[in-house]
């Protein structure tokens, strides 16, 4: 079923076509609202209440807008709600997982290489963990970019679009991400 | 002559392949000479690697409650 099809089919209160919808969509927009928030309960909860929406407000649907860009935007605000209501978990200061740098441009702790193969010293769900827990700790508007960016390979325009942020911003996010991900996976791998 | 500072700096870009021409030569002359960059360019790019590890499936019990919760909320056709 195209994107067209899915609309109308929603609009006609088409049961079918929901489900057609959770089952397109539902992972992803689940683990995009892991992202934003601490357990998994309040996820799946921000999920329920971002599908809930999704019926509510098909009618507003333009179709100039991607079906997935407009989904991903309402769970991003499902998910926004559910934080105002909530303490938020630590994240780190991003700053102190960047690096840095002599005046001369030389970094003043060199990088060193990774084991070849992480996977071999690291056991894949232990590893995966440490990733999740990691990416965690990101603030949560860096968080978000490397998950739609990086994870669901979203364009930067479309993350764009989703966050209501410039393409730049986007880039800067993501970046900032990187390096800070980088960093904090880098005290594991040595 | 790009420094590690220039070079870190548009790491993203360098890795998307959208540097202009002559800065992508200069990285590369600068990655020819430095070990700690192609270090860092290394663990970058398995950074982003690694994000994508964390990818799984959404459990069949979401979509279930999902399911029943609409059921309740909205009229049937």
């Amino acid at each position: 079923m195209n994107d067209a099809a899915l609309v109308a089919g929603l609009r006609a209160g088409d049961t079918a076509a929901f489900e057609t919808l959770l089952r397109l969509y539902s992972a992803r927009l689940l683990r995009l609202a892991r992202r934003f928030l601490d357990s998994e309960e309040d996820a799946r909860d921000a999920l329920q209440d971002a599908m809930l929406s999704v019926v509510r407000s098909i009618d507003s649907f333009e179709s100039t807008s991607m079906l997935s860009t407009w989904l991903h935007r309402i769970v991003v605000n499902a998910c926004l709600m559910k934080l105002r209501a909530k303490k938020r978990h630590p994240e780190i200061d991003i700053e102190e997982y960047l690096p840095r740098f002599l005046e001369d441009g030389h970094q003043v702790e060199p990088s060193q290489p990774w084991p070849e193969s992480v996977e071999t010293r690291i056991e894949r769900d232990e590893l995966r963990a440490l990733v999740r827990a990691s990416i965690q700790k990101l603030p949560e508007t860096c968080r978000v970019v490397l998950h739609l960016r990086d994870i669901e390979e979203l364009s930067t325009d479309e993350t764009a679009e989703i966050l209501d942020i410039t393409p730049n911003a986007v880039k800067i996010r993501l970046h900032r991400a990187r390096q800070a991900l980088r960093t904090l996976l880098d005290e594991h791998m040595k | 002559m790009s420094t590690c500072q220039n070079v870190i700096a548009f790491l993203d870009d360098y890795v998307a392949e959208t540097l202009p021409p002559a800065s992508r030569e200069s990285f590369d002359r600068h990655l020819a000479a430095c070990e700690s960059c192609v270090a860092y360019l290394a663990t970058y790019r398995e950074t982003i690697r690694l994000a994508k590890l964390t990818i799984e499936d959404i459990p069949p019990e979401v979509i279930t409650a999902i399911l029943t919760t609409l059921a309740r909320n909205t009229p049937r056709t």
